[in-house]
């Protein structure tokens, strides 16, 4: 195949897998306004869960129990979705900047328990030999299916938060953002509304979480970096537009062009600055960042945009 | 209907409420009234479960509700509204209105995904509700509108929409006239008293405005200082020594 038509199908692959994490990141920021700043570690439970649930037994390391991969995707929401209630029920009764600190240090915890549970996750040297999804299409076949797959969840996905926002439970969500004191007047458990918006964001991350690993077919610790995960996801959705569903997809597809574009820049860099590369790379994704807070800091498809689409649907369907 | 013992509540060094001890009639439209300070937003906060009391306690129908979340009030039919306005200023009006009623299918997120002909059909009813609502208040023709862009009196007559979206067995409503013009506040009082002859809703009024009072409520209850000074009919109010001093002739004789 075309090696420039491989490279694409391999781009839209990961583009995808990180508009699922932009997407679910919007549920939980976007339309409620929970500041999430350790995505990392619900992505990389979801992962391990998956991987664990259908990898072959091994000596090593524990699981390995040769599901198939939709148990181990279906595994990967529940156990994210089980860990996201539990910091929830302990958290979301803080204030905004607590929850933000809580979940860092949840990313902490899980990085450090990867790392070291070493009966349970290989520890450090990682767990190969991950199944693949279409492994029987042959090396081609296999990433063009693949890249289906990816774009089918991120479909699937937009239409659920779609259907789910524009229905009275977005609704109720937006209220809270607005006037906590005007839902609860209105005989809504606040909390509870919060709490369902973090667990389904982070089941929706866990789901990333396993369609990344079975993608790349090998997960270590390494794989879940804060900065390569939660601070690009952060910076997706703010580019795409937070709170808006299709920009949360556009900002994934386009910080990830310019990520993945500032490698083959970085490429071109006298070999004595390339070990530098990495972080320049990182440099170039956080000047963009205030660029886009300074000059358009409701994204590049703004919330306002969305609602008023919204309100003119209404509006045109009163009649009927 | 509603029975308040002993209540206190102290902000740091400041009593705000005093060992208050009050009971609302049911299927009154009592007045509670007294200068600014008295106490008497805070006294509504503690009744509706915004504020949790230092001390005393709160009835309704003989039961013990002190404490109980505002949810739990609301489903109980114990609303309120507020003095400062607390609209959803970037939803629309009809929004505003929508997000009221209990128990919507569309509030669970995998009925919003399972059974959407559900949720539209009930979308229909409550709008029809809203719609209703906003025609009596003379908000219609605003439904689109978004709720920061009202002028102060129209959010006032939004905050009192809200309870109507239910049916509620007691309304706190405060200072629902401040701000609100002549025409639309003989509408509002003849809301509140038709809602109280044909529904049965008790109402519980804080308010400056005499004139409505005296038309509107009875008893009226006159709180100073964080407690009850005098309370009996306007009347009698009136003639109150206390109250007089205590208004320092802001009540017209």
């Amino acid at each position: 195949m075309d090696p420039l038509l491989n490279y694409a199908i391999f781009f839209v692959t990961i583009a995808g897998i990180y508009a699922v994490w932009s997407l679910a990141l919007n549920v939980q920021w976007g339309l409620t306004g929970l500041f999430n700043i350790g995505i990392v570690a619900f992505v990389a439970v979801g992962g391990y869960t998956s991987v664990l649930l259908t990898v072959e037994p091994s000596a090593t390391f524990g699981g390995g129990l040769g599901l198939p991969l939709a148990v181990g995707f279906i595994g990967a929401m529940v156990t994210s979705a089980i860990l996201a209630l539990l910091v929830g029920l302990i958290t979301l009764n803080l204030r905004a900047d607590y929850l933000a600190i809580a979940t860092i240090g949840i990313a902490e915890i899980v990085r450090l328990f990867l790392k070291n549970e070493e009966w349970l996750t290989n520890g450090v040297r990682g767990i190969g030999g991950v199944p693949r999804a279409f492994a029987d299409l042959g090396p081609e076949g296999l990433a063009l299916a693949n890249m289906v797959l990816v774009l089918l969840c991120v479909l699937i996905v937009f239409l659920l938060i779609e259907r789910a926002r524009r229905a009275p439970w977005g609704r109720v969500l937006r209220a809270i953002r607005e006037n906590e004191l005007t839902v609860l007047a209105s005989g809504k458990t606040v909390k509870y509304f919060r709490l369902q918006a973090f667990v389904l964001g982070a089941a929706i991350m866990g789901l990333g979480g396993a369609l990344y690993a079975h993608f790349v077919g090998f997960i270590s610790p390494e794989a879940f970096e804060p900065l390569q995960t939660t601070f690009l996801v952060w910076v997706m959705l703010i580019a795409g537009g937070s709170g808006n569903t299709k920009g949360a997809v556009l900002g994934a597809f386009i910080i990830w062009a310019i990520w993945s574009g500032s490698q083959i820049v970085t490429g071109w860099l006298p070999p004595e600055l390339a070990t530098q590369a990495g972080a320049l790379r990182m440099g170039l994704i956080g000047l963009l960042l205030v660029l886009v807070l300074l000059f358009r800091n409701e994204g590049l498809l703004s919330e306002e945009d969305q609602r008023r689409a919204d309100i003119a649907r209404e509006a045109r369907n009163d009649g009927r | 209907m509603i029975k308040v013992e002993h209540l206190v509540k102290r902000f740091g060094g400041l009593t705000a409420v005093d060992d208050c001890t009050l009971s609302v009639p049911a299927g009154s439209i009592t007045a509670v009234i007294g200068p600014n300070g008295a106490g008497k937003t805070t006294l509504f906060s503690m009744i509706a479960g915004f504020l949790k009391p230092n001390g005393g306690r709160i009835l309704m129908d003989g039961d013990d509700i002190t404490g109980l979340s505002p949810p739990t009030l609301f489903h109980k039919g114990l609303v309120r509204t507020f003095q400062i306005p607390h609209e959803l200023s970037r939803m629309t009006v009809l929004e505003n209105l929508m997000l009221v009623p209990p128990a919507q299918v569309g509030e669970h997120v995998w009925l919003a995904w399972l059974q959407p002909g559900r949720v539209r059909a009930q979308e229909k009813e409550i709008r029809e509700r809203a719609e209703e609502v906003l025609q009596f208040l003379d908000l219609y023709r605003l439904r689109y509108e978004l709720a920061g862009r009202l002028s102060g009196g129209q959010k006032k007559l939004l905050e009192l929409g809200r309870t109507m979206m239910i049916e509620p067995r007691v309304v706190l409503l405060d200072e629902p006239a401040a701000g609100v013009n002549r025409t639309l506040l003989g509408k509002l009082t003849e809301a509140i008293q038709r809602l109280n002859e044909e529904q049965g809703y008790t109402f519980v009024v804080i308010e400056h405005d005499m004139d409505m009072i005296a038309e509107l409520c009875s008893p009226v209850i006159v709180m100073a200082q964080g407690r009850v000074l005098a309370e009996g009919s306007m009347a009698e109010i009136r003639r109150n020594r206390d109250v007089l001093e205590a208004y320092l002739g802001v009540v017209e004789d």
